[in-house]
């Protein structure tokens, strides 16, 4: 240890400092992979600056100009690069649009969980007991319904009591719901691990011999330290409610045609493959990939970097 | 030594109340047991064809008496699984105990609220073993200093506390301009430092360190030996010291109180102890100590190891490992018993004089 | 020519804030049937000093220098067929935790045929008669028992004996004993250190004890060499080490124990704390927390800062000080003043 200077470090060399900062430094897929993402997310959300046409105007679409194949094939339009779909929307700008759908639901789906998660999770490991029972067996049957259960039965109740226009309006507030109603059980679960694993330390029987109060053990002492594994597990779980509304809007129980997420520009395309203008599915589900993959191998470096045992030694 | 002067006004209670012939703390046949069996359902079990519902239990204490004398430092020494720990736990209030009575200064405390023990809390203070692992490692020193001033000390305003956090800083040898840093850019026995400076910060009276220079280096011991002695003698604090270190206890403790499954079997002065120790336990831990000037390990040897505090033995605890057990031991609980010096034995043979 | 021979042995640690020397030029010799301490605090490098002798270190750790010869043969350049015949054959080792060395999911019986067949050709019969026989020689109760049994079945001190047993087991040269009984309670680490003595004395083994405790050390080794980040700075007997420790670090340690002290008294520390190995102070590593670097007209002694000390006879022993010869001349004249 060494003491020489008596000013202590900021946050900024405290981080170059860190093994996370020198780990990526070296780690070059985890660089391209964060560069590939900022670039998806900056895109996405820059969308309405980057995009040629405006997809939900519809004074802008040409319902003549619908299934054109994008630049490289013959027969293709120079107005829309990557083509249109059926409905004649140029796709380069759908899928921006698309993708700040997806992205907003996953996101919005991962904070929700891990709200609720957290919080669970939390006062489960912390306070024990009943409260841990009954939060468990809560978790565990939340677990046994699909996210498909989820969004069938929510988006029912929804359609009879609302309408179906209403569930229309509010979709990407809906998806979010189910997604993050859905999956918070992953986030309790790792948190009340951790909770439990740092209840056992002594600085938190400091802090209750000190005579804190439950409630600021658990969210000032035990929870900042219980941070690396619940950063670890959102990489997946956004990755995953991407995923999860993919396919939720595939089924045809997410996002409308009329504003698309990348899940139903696949579907709205898959029933043209037949028809060879196959670019209406395949090119939004290209960025989907990208998109997953880019997070899940950020993910998996993010795990190995926060493992403690690797690095603490 | 300057303190601001709030400090002063609350710190300790008006000279008329002190009692100074009462024990600052008396623990009161004391037991605790810990449940192996798990929840409801895991507890039933068919036994001849019926379900009956089977507990099991650890008995980490059974029947501890202890009177805590203002301004002296009890040892309490055993080896694990004694029960030694659990006492100081229980007596913080981390635990909470399955029979018997702790007293603060003549006011019950093991039975209330948290929220009604608070005032206490101000008035005892904790230091534990691990000095890794009881600073919170998200905290800077100052951080971790400040919360038990703040939260005792609601209208201090930030001047006052931030004197006070320096001050005790000063008083256990921490730089107060590390304040900024945290817990792991510390060595060991400068984190131990820290908690100590944490525990004395709200200026408790009593202080309870469980095990506080076990995890540390030889020559960091002495340095953290010192700075308690250091403390209790401007702070006139009282310690309870729990230690499996017999020549740390001879050179600390006022009083010792040894262990041994979860029931004390002698309580004597340092001195007496260690002159004459008079419990056949008390006998084979002492000569279990390697001293400097042996050539050779002189210990006395015992019979077989601790048994579980699963399934306490009858009678004595220690009958099945002790040279001089007889009938009477295997069946007869041994009271605490005083000697002529004011040493109290809890062993048959001592009473009976075949020892 | 000594049994074991240790010469200027130099182990590194490849680590991301650059290359650390985790010890450096440590160089020692054991005698057949010799029993050796290796004392230190933790950070002082006493536990990859022990590791290295068998080239046990692991990577990021490298031998970067100096030798390890036993019976004349170079351990650090052998191939990893020719250590696996010397390790836990001709030497074996104890750990701190008894895990280490025990297989959870075999039984004590089958772990220490096991160990017998991969160094002897022998029939299953007579390795179990064997690890019988040893498990009598640590005795413990009820040994026939004990060969059927998990090490999850036992409590710590007898594991430790089981260790104790198959190090013995094929009858070693050296056993090397990393901090055996520091997890131990006071009581069952006398008798294990007890034991281990008497065995070793018994069978003629040389025995190599790492530990932190100066009690143990005092009492089990014939000689002993303290390490100080990452060198050894004393070496020598063992009783003349304890009695008339020459290095200001070997003495401060010392004092530092409370028997050493009258009760109640302040007890004699030393100040600081060791430092870290990536950064080490110049010169003589200790003198950053020596209480005589500075002479009696109050100015330091430049060759303590500037110059790491070699080793200085004294009777029996060496110290690596710059002034070992001035701090006996002060003891002396104290001694005849008094």
């Amino acid at each position: 240890m060494t003491m020489k200077t008596n000013k202590a470090p900021s946050r900024l060399e405290r981080f170059r400092d860190s093994f996370v900062w020198y780990s990526f430094k070296r780690d070059r897929t985890a660089q391209l992979c964060l560069a590939v993402f900022l670039c998806l997310v900056m895109a996405a959300f820059a969308a309405p600056l980057l995009a040629p046409t405006d997809p939900y105007d519809l004074r802008q679409i040409d319902i003549m100009a619908s299934e054109l194949p994008p630049f490289w094939i013959d027969g293709a339009d120079e107005q829309y690069s990557l083509g249109t779909d059926a409905q004649g929307r140029d796709l380069w700008s759908i899928i921006l649009y698309g993708t700040r759908v997806s992205l907003l639901i996953g996101f919005g789906a991962v904070i929700l969980q891990a709200l609720l998660g957290v919080t669970f999770g939390l006062m489960a490991g912390y306070l024990g007991g009943r409260v841990d029972a009954f939060l468990m067996r809560l978790a565990d049957i939340q677990l046994s319904f699909s996210t498909l259960m989820v969004a069938i039965v929510v988006g029912a109740v929804v359609k009879a009591t609302l309408g179906g226009a209403f569930y229309s309006q509010y979709a990407v507030l809906m998806l979010v719901l189910i997604i993050g109603l859905a999956e918070w059980p992953q986030y309790a679960r790792t948190v009340r691990a951790s909770v439990l694993a740092e209840k056992g330390k002594e600085y938190v029987d400091a802090a209750r011999v000190m005579g804190l109060r439950s409630k600021r053990i658990m969210f000032r002492h035990v929870l900042p330290n219980t941070l690396s594994p619940i950063f670890v597990i959102s990489t997946v779980q956004i990755a995953n409610a991407i995923i999860s509304e993919a396919a939720l809007s595939f089924l045809g129980l997410g996002m409308p045609e009329t504003h698309p997420s990348l899940g139903s520009l696949i579907k709205a395309g898959f029933d043209y493959i037949q028809s060879g203008s196959w670019w209406i599915t395949l090119i939004p589900g290209a960025v989907l990939v990208v998109l997953v993959l880019s997070i899940n191998l950020l993910g998996d470096w993010l795990r190995d970097v926060m493992n403690p045992r690797l690095y603490k030694g | 030594m300057s303190m601001p002067a709030s400090a002063r006004v609350d710190n300790h209670i008006p000279a008329e109340n002190v009692d100074v012939a009462q024990p600052l703390l008396q623990i009161r046949d004391l037991r605790k047991r810990f449940s192996l069996s798990g929840d409801f359902l895991d507890q039933l079990r068919f036994k001849g064809g019926k379900l009956v519902r089977h507990q099991e239990h650890v008995h980490a204490i059974n029947g501890v008496n202890l009177d805590i004398k203002r301004g002296e430092a009890l040892c309490v020494v055993g080896e694990s699984g004694c029960g030694k720990s659990t006492v100081a736990r229980t007596v913080m209030g981390l635990l909470s105990p399955s029979e018997g009575e702790i007293h603060f200064d003549g006011q019950r405390i093991d039975h209330l609220s948290s929220r009604q023990l608070l005032p206490y809390r101000k008035r005892m203070q904790m230091i534990f073993q691990n000095p890794y692992a009881s600073l919170n490692p998200r905290m800077t020193i100052q951080q971790t200093l400040e919360e038990p001033l703040r939260l005792h000390h609601p209208k201090w305003n930030r001047q006052q506390i931030a004197d006070k956090v320096e001050e005790v800083m000063r008083s256990v040898g921490i730089d107060p301009d590390w304040g900024k840093r945290f817990g792991h850019e510390f060595s060991g026995g400068q984190r131990q430092r820290i908690a100590i400076a944490r525990a004395l910060a709200v200026d408790p009276e009593f202080i309870v360190a469980d095990e506080p220079i076990s995890a540390l280096d030889v020559s960091i011991q002495a340095q953290v030996l010192n700075l308690l002695m250091e403390a209790q003698h401007e702070r006139h604090l009282t310690y309870l010291f729990i230690t499996h270190d017999l020549a740390v206890v001879e050179h600390f403790g006022t009083r010792v109180a040894v262990m041994y499954l979860g029931t004390v079997c002698e309580i004597a002065t340092t001195a007496t102890l260690f002159s004459k120790p008079r419990h056949p336990y008390t006998q084979a831990l002492l000569s279990s100590i390697p001293r400097l000037e042996d050539d050779r390990p002189q210990h006395i040897r015992l019979k077989g190891e601790v048994p579980t505090p699963v399934h306490l033995p009858s009678g004595c605890v220690f009958h099945g490992r002790c040279p001089y057990a007889n009938p009477r031991c295997r069946e007869e609980i041994p009271l605490l018993q005083m000697q002529h010096d004011g040493t109290h034995v809890a062993c048959h043979a001592v009473e009976e004089g075949r020892l | 020519m000594a049994l074991l021979e240790v010469s200027q042995l130099d182990v590194r640690f490849a680590l991301r804030q650059g290359e650390v020397k985790a010890i450096r030029d440590v160089s020692f010799t054991l005698e057949r049937g010799e029993r050796l301490g290796i004392v230190g605090e933790s950070g002082a490098g006493k536990s990859v000093a022990a590791f290295s002798l068998l080239n046990l270190i692991s990577k990021p750790g490298f031998i970067a220098g100096g030798s390890v010869r036993f019976e004349g043969q170079t351990l650090n350049t052998m191939s990893e067929r020719g250590l696996r015949k010397i390790r836990g054959n001709r030497i074996s080792m104890i750990f701190q935790d008894p895990m280490m060395t025990l297989n959870p999911v075999l039984s004590i019986g089958e772990q220490m045929v096991e160990c017998l067949k991969a160094h002897r050709r022998i029939s299953s019969r007579d390795a179990r008669a064997i690890a019988l026989d040893k498990l009598r020689q640590v005795q413990i109760p009820s040994p026939e028992k004990r060969l059927d049994q998990y090490p999850h079945e036992l409590s710590g001190g007898m594991r430790q004996r089981i260790i104790i047993a198959i190090a013995l087991l094929l009858d070693p040269d050296i056993i090397i004993a990393d901090e055996p009984t520091t997890a131990l309670d006071v009581t069952i680490q006398a008798e294990i250190m007890a034991l281990l003595l008497d065995l070793c004395e018994q069978h003629n083994v040389g025995l190599i004890l790492i530990t932190h405790d100066l009690g143990v050390v005092s009492q089990v080794t014939q000689r002993m060499l303290v390490m100080y980040a990452g060198r050894v700075i004393e070496q020598g007997p063992t009783r003349e080490i304890i009695n008339d420790p020459q290095h200001p670090y070997t003495q401060g340690l010392i004092n530092a124990l409370p028997q050493m002290a009258t009760p109640g008294e302040k007890l004699n520390q030393i100040r600081g704390s060791m430092p870290s190995l990536s950064n080490l102070p110049s010169g003589c590593a200790f003198h950053p927390r020596c209480d005589f670097i500075r002479r009696t007209d109050g100015q330091v002694r430049p060759a303590c800062i500037e110059q790491v000390p070699g080793f200085v006879q004294a009777g029996n022993c060496q110290a690596a000080c710059h002034m070992v010869a001035e701090l006996q001349e002060d003891r002396r004249l104290k001694e005849e003043s008094q």
